[in-house]
């Protein structure tokens, strides 16, 4: 391998983190603040898909791509709205609901995103931040969304916010332990409904980001299966938001492997390279999990730690 | 076939079978193709995919207004056992006597299987891949769209100032591979230093990855951008984002690229669906191997588009007028890019010794394993 292939590979490499991981990052903050509550949102997978048609949809009929962003985002709410009142009911499992969800926001996007897949819509513009160098694969990797940042800054303000504000801290006690935000005078579910909804919304405007910006149009095998995976990087982010950042990073970079590897020429064993994103999951996973310390981090309410 | 036990299906099916036999005359339950066809039509994807199932789905339509026909559809159905559920669905509580199935992996075991178990029933899917001793109630049909991406490839062979086409292909299957050489084959007619680089994404609808396909080619210093994969959207989209030409696939693709689009290599599936639909109307069998390229209309070139020089012009039109008169594609003697031997001679372009190619050409940079 010549140093111009790996520089190559790289250069795919740091391009492909940066447009692939802004989803996933979004997924996976939502899923965090809906899990620090103390719900599983197992449908997230909906609120990216409906999230990506209905942005492509506004910012067709309006012509204004943040409006789509807006719109895709409080799709998100209402999915995850309805998703909090359902598991509010008595004896309703979450991780249930999530799935029929799931199916429920796939189902209307496509039935309501039929006649947006042949138009064009406006899309949003990148950042031209490689101005400064002449090499084009560089410029182009470094042509970022403004909602890749957009993600960035809501990591930070959620890790800050969980950590030091009174609602951070209610949304955390009832995550922990429901006992305890009774005591306190807090209505547990209030609490969940709201962090669902807010979760929601984070979800929708990840697929904003996939129907506007990269790959940029709307069609039915759009997101192949991201919000699935954005949840599971929640765990492998161990419910921290500024990890959340890093697991999406790695898996948006193990995404481009693939295609980087068949552009320079090494293109044996494809198949492998495509299924890196899967395979550095399983490896962390089983690098990370311990018997001791598998659940360190999670919410304890959680139904699936409790 | 999964065993299945008492389910509301099979209960539907019996029901509907009591009360078929019980109404009509004994014999009269399933004519051979007289009129009063019921046509089931399966599709891999979206019926407006702007490719594949766009492109069947079009020319399905002559069939839904030719008399005594009628036509249900079914879209997004994987190339899995659930394809093989669809199609007994359609039989049973539709009443389909002739089903196409419109891709690659529905043939092999699911239409093998499903045209022994309804005899009465015809099949006819949408690939090369029907042999003597199958069933005889199945049937492909087929477009050599490769002639048409041979035509892509000698545009863009006179385009293309890297000397590298850029291929974001799907699977490694023949008609993928057949495509992949021709585009090499036509673009080496016009500009022997030219070279194609493939991309293999591992399925037919896989938008971020062909994104990032089409990126990483542009990367790697290719300057025009073809695809084969259901939806070529999304690369052809990437490709005027990054400001180097296309070629497109399936359908025309030309309004996605106002400035790069060169050509675009579309089956002409009406030719076939009209044949069809009037051999139906006739009460005439439908024959079991039907396929054909440029010399019988069933493939064609999109309009070119801005990014198409004069010269490209020229050559792609004289290279259509050629294969419409017959000239072989592949002239040889040939090797592949691993440097055997693998065409020995010229084949004649509809030759079935090409119709299981398993191998890339000597110039086309890429794996099929």
């Amino acid at each position: 391998m010549t140093s111009e292939m790996l520089a190559t590979i790289l250069i795919s490499m740091l391009g492909g983190a940066i447009r692939v991981s802004t989803p996933f990052m979004f997924v996976a903050l939502g899923e965090t603040l809906t899990e620090k509550s103390g719900r599983i949102n197992l449908g997230l997978e909906g609120n990216l898909i409906l999230g990506a048609m209905v942005a492509y949809a506004v910012s067709y009929q309006t012509g204004s791509p943040w409006l789509g962003v807006l719109a895709a985002g409080f799709s998100g709410v209402f999915l995850g709205l309805m998703h909090g009142v359902i598991c509010s009911l008595p004896r309703v499992n979450d991780i249930a609901v999530g799935i029929a969800m799931m199916s429920f926001g796939t189902g209307i996007a496509f039935f309501f995103g039929k006649p947006y897949i042949q138009p064009s819509a406006p899309r949003l513009d990148g950042l031209p931040l490689g101005g400064w160098t002449d090499d084009s694969a560089l410029a182009q990797a470094l042509d970022i969304n403004p909602l890749f940042f957009v993600g960035i800054a809501v990591a930070f303000v959620m890790w800050w916010a969980l950590a030091n504000t009174r609602i951070g801290l209610i949304v955390r006690m009832t995550g922990d332990s429901e006992a305890s935000a009774r005591a306190m005078g807090v209505e547990p579910y209030k609490v969940r409904i709201m962090s669902t909804a807010v979760g929601g919304f984070l979800a929708g405007v990840g697929g904003a980001f996939l129907s506007l910006s990269y790959p940029g149009s709307w069609n039915e095998g759009l997101s192949s299966g991201q919000g699935l995976m954005a949840v599971a990087l929640v765990i492998f982010a161990r419910w921290h938001p500024l990890r959340c950042i890093v697991a999406a990073l790695l898996f948006g970079a193990a995404g481009a492997l693939g295609p980087a590897l068949q552009s320079v020429g090494i293109s044996a064993g494809y198949y492998f390279f495509n299924a890196a994103p899967y395979i550095l999951t399983l490896f962390i996973m089983i690098a990370s999990a311990r018997a001791t310390s598998s659940a360190r981090g999670a919410p304890g309410e959680l139904s699936i730690v409790k | 076939m999964p065993i299945r036990g008492l389910s509301r299906r099979n209960l539907l099916k019996t029901g509907a079978a009591g009360l078929a036999s019980a109404a009509l005359p004994l014999g009269a339950i399933r004519p051979a193709f007289a009129a009063n066809v019921v046509l089931g039509a399966v599709y891999v994807g979206p019926r407006d995919d702007y490719g594949w199932n766009q492109a069947h789905a079009v020319a399905m339509d002559i069939l839904k207004t030719t008399d005594g026909v009628d036509v249900i559809e079914e879209e997004n159905v994987p190339e899995t056992d659930a394809v093989a559920q669809s199609m007994e669905s359609m039989i049973n509580l539709d009443g389909a006597n002739l089903i196409l199935a419109t891709s690659f992996g529905y043939y092999d075991p699911f239409v093998k299987d499903l045209a022994k178990k309804y005899p009465d029933v015809e099949f006819r899917h949408a690939a090369p891949l029907w042999k003597e001793g199958d069933p005889t109630n199945a049937g492909s049909y087929f477009c050599y769209l490769n002639q048409a991406h041979y035509v892509d490839g000698v545009a863009a062979g006179l385009c293309t100032t890297s000397n590298k086409i850029g291929f974001v292909a799907a699977k490694p299957i023949p008609s993928v591979l057949s495509n992949i050489n021709s585009v090499l084959l036509g673009a080496r007619s016009v500009n022997p230093d030219a070279t194609v680089q493939v991309i293999f994404t591992g399925d037919w609808s896989m938008p971020v990855r062909e994104a990032e396909a089409a990126n990483a080619l542009v990367d790697a210093g290719a300057d025009v951008i073809t695809c084969h994969v259901d939806g070529p959207k999304v690369v052809i989209e990437t490709a005027e984002g990054r400001g180097v030409k296309s070629c497109g696939h399936n359908a025309s693709q030309r309004p996605l690229a106002p400035k790069g689009f060169i050509t675009g290599a579309e089956y002409k599936w009406e030719t076939i669906y009209n044949l069809y639909a009037a051999l139906l109307a006739d009460g005439q069998p439908l024959p079991n191997f039907l396929a054909g390229g440029y010399h019988n209309d069933m493939v064609r070139n999109t309009p070119y588009g801005a990014g198409a020089n004069e010269a490209a012009i020229k050559a792609a039109d004289a290279a259509i007028a050629a294969l419409r008169g017959g000239e072989p594609i592949y002239v040889g003697p040939l090797k592949d890019n691993k440097g055997n031997l693998v065409i020995d001679k010229t084949y004649d372009n509809y030759d079935p010794e090409l119709d299981g190619m398993n191998y890339l050409l000597e110039g086309v940079s890429g794996s099929i394993t």
